[in-house]
């Protein structure tokens, strides 16, 4: 006999189900009166936020390449500076006007996602190089079991990129690209495919 | 929040065998929805270690009460009237303070409340079917509503959903991010719903079931189900002075 190591297992998962807007963006399901603003909705960004104005769109898409019209995606980034407004953050202080968490149901027609926020920042990965800057997504919905987690680059970031920790030990090269947002003026388009030839990268974080 | 410092060390990685896979075929929809490639592992960076935190002042008056959070004034959602409690803790089996834990339900019918619903038992016009709260320094959240009934849904010709309530948890680092289901002690239909049955561990299904407690059930009003949420434990800082990420 040995001590036991007296450890609690997680929670399992269970999937969010159809109905995680009911929950998690209720005036988007058309329940009003209850919350006054669906948590994460609307511009990440006021006037008071530094960094540079960009729009994230992109839809979900099934194995058929069927875009979801059910999913929840969130996303978690760092301020234009590289810091996350967070408790954990203990680098320096992130920018006030920018809280770094946004929340959105695809669109109810076609599926589509759109965050409004700003680019952020390079992030040092754990031996203190700098990461490119980068988006944090995660990706629920009826029929994922388990939240997915990926990552969103920026294509106007080739040097950083090549440079990032995480892109760069990527064995198979020809997946990189699902993990880049393809920036065209002020908007990025970033598709997540979850099978078939183009499937993004998930990870285990 | 307890005034002790913020926690900034990795996570313990995730058990991948105790929780669903991806892909199970018995629930249909998640054929198409999931990855067939191996997942890439990525040891926590400030990207994942860090979580957003929510303040109390996004907290409307009755939002942990779904018996009135929808009703007319007077009114009330029709059901067996219950209080769901818990503590949301890590897998060290510390409380998880400040977490903001959101619920969604069909109502006493198994109906819920949205457009793509189609089942033919009947709304409550007094039952939105959710709500959220933030946890206390120990970990510690509460919630009245009522009951939610099981109900039909199509994936197998004849497949129900025993009664359930879904919960969405945040906690200190957005790599502890979870969404999952509260089951019902003593509830038969839990061993026979292919959305439970996608948990391959029957100690991970057990450990969604919440208990009847009688001690915390208030005399003539509601009966009480405890149930608690376990997210990621993350590592002890054995050695205060390494240099970057944690």
């Amino acid at each position: 006999m040995v001590q036991p190591l007296t450890y609690f297992k997680e929670s399992a998962s269970q999937t969010a189900g159809p109905y995680v807007h009911i929950g998690c963006t209720p005036n988007f399901s058309g329940i009003t009166g209850v919350y006054d603003t669906d948590l994460g909705s609307g511009p990440m960004v006021n006037d008071q936020t530094r960094g540079e104005r960009i729009t994230i769109r992109g839809f979900v898409y099934d194995g058929a390449m069927t875009p979801l019209k059910d999913a929840m995606i969130e996303i978690w980034q760092a301020d234009a500076d590289g810091y996350y407004n967070s408790p954990s953050e203990t680098r320096g202080k992130a920018d006030p006007n920018f809280f770094g968490w946004a929340r959105q149901p695809g669109d109810m027609a076609t599926g589509e996602f759109a965050f409004e926020t700003i680019k952020p920042g390079k992030v040092p990965f754990r031996d203190g190089r700098l990461m490119a800057p980068h988006v944090t997504f995660w990706v629920v919905a009826r029929g994922i079991n388990l939240g997915l987690n990926t990552r969103m680059y920026f294509s106007d970031e080739e040097e950083a990129n090549a440079a990032d920790p995480i892109l760069s030990r990527i064995e198979h090269r020809v997946r990189v690209p699902t993990l880049i947002g393809k920036r065209d003026g002020n908007t990025v388009t970033f598709n997540i495919y979850l099978q078939g030839e183009n499937e993004t990268i998930f990870f285990d974080i | 929040m307890k005034n002790t410092p913020p926690e900034t060390t990795p996570f313990f990685a995730r058990d991948r065998e105790w929780h669903p896979p991806a892909f199970t075929p018995g629930y249909k929809t998640s054929v198409l929805r999931s990855p067939q490639r191996a997942l890439i592992s990525l040891e926590g960076t400030k990207s994942e270690i860090t979580g957003p935190v929510f303040g109390h002042n996004i907290l409307g008056e009755f939002d942990n009460d779904l018996i009135v959070n929808y009703a007319k004034p007077g009114e009330m959602a029709l059901g067996e009237r219950i209080l769901v409690y818990g503590r949301v803790i890590d897998e060290r089996g510390r409380g998880v303070s400040g977490a903001l834990v959101e619920f969604w339900q069909a109502n006493a019918g198994g109906r819920y409340r949205h457009k793509k619903e189609t089942y033919l038992a009947p709304l409550d016009p007094n039952f939105g079917g959710f709500g959220r709260t933030i946890t206390d320094e120990d970990g510690g959240y509460a919630f009245k509503t009522i009951k939610p009934g099981p109900y039909p849904w199509p994936n197998g010709v004849n497949d129900w959903r025993p009664a359930h309530i879904h919960f969405s948890v945040f906690g200190h680092g957005f790599a502890q991010r979870l969404i999952t289901q509260m089951y019902f002690e003593g509830d038969p239909m839990i061993w026979i719903c292919p959305i439970v049955k996608t948990i391959p561990d029957e100690n991970a299904i057990k450990g969604l079931i919440a208990a009847l407690d009688m001690q915390n059930t208030i005399p003539h009003d509601m009966r009480a189900y405890k149930f608690d949420i376990v997210l990621r434990g993350r590592r002890s800082t054995f050695f205060e002075n390494r240099k970057e990420g944690n």
